[in-house]
């Protein structure tokens, strides 16, 4: 199995609040793998597919976020999350 | 016919329900057959039975609708509804134990996914401490 590690500056105004937790979270659900999104290289993680669990990080504006990501599209999954976060959740849907 | 779970809100206030629709519809997207209903025709607080009738019919799909509720009345009006609609149609409605607006947004997320019916009410349920 794949297993991919990325991390991201987040920049959006708000930080993870509502609606950049719902783009994330059905961006990580359009993919097969596992994905875990942390606040810090050595977790906690929690289920980046889980809009409660993702919402309740509550990750302020600049924030640094961490994935890691297991299963057959691990990297392009990784990659579009990444994607998301840098380009503001401009193109979530 | 929609591949998702449908989501009805059931709020005693008119503009509580559109509000909290609007914000699924503007936050998740329209993927998601959603129905509200809200007040009673008097233009008061209040639910209908009737009208969360519609509001299951206007979100329905075959994988299911959660219903989303306020307080007491909404809640056993849902109830009631439910047990009114067609048998074929019974096992396939919910009523989540979740804040009606967070609960929206919850349900809705998780159903755009094309979740289960099951999943999505667990969503809504994890917002409500045990």
């Amino acid at each position: 199995m794949n297993k991919v590690r990325a991390s991201v500056l987040m920049r959006h105004e708000v930080g993870l609040h509502a609606r950049p937790s719902v783009k994330l979270t059905k961006l990580a659900k359009a993919f097969e793998s596992r994905i875990d999104l942390g606040l810090s290289p050595d977790g906690p993680w929690v289920d980046a597919k889980s809009i409660v669990k993702v919402m309740a990080t509550k990750a302020p504006k600049d924030s640094t976020i961490y994935f890691r990501a297991e299963g057959t599209d691990a990297r392009a999954a990784v990659e579009a999350l990444v994607t998301l976060v840098d380009g503001d959740f401009q193109d979530g849907r | 016919m929609s591949e998702n779970v449908g989501i009805v809100i059931v709020s005693h206030s008119a503009d509580v329900a559109r509000g909290t629709a609007l914000m699924v519809e503007q936050m998740v997207g329209r993927e998601v057959p959603l129905g509200w209903c809200g007040g009673d025709p008097r233009g008061g607080l209040g639910t209908s039975v009737e009208a969360i009738m519609a509001a299951i019919d206007r979100a329905w799909s075959e994988k299911g609708v959660a219903i989303l509720v306020d307080l007491g009345g909404a809640e056993t009006n849902s109830e009631m509804a439910i047990e009114m609609l067609p048998e074929s149609r019974r096992d396939r409605v919910v009523v989540c134990n979740a804040p009606v607006v967070e609960g929206a947004v919850m349900a809705a997320t998780e159903a755009a996914s094309g979740a289960t019916l099951e999943t999505v009410r667990r969503t809504a349920e994890e917002l409500t401490p045990a």
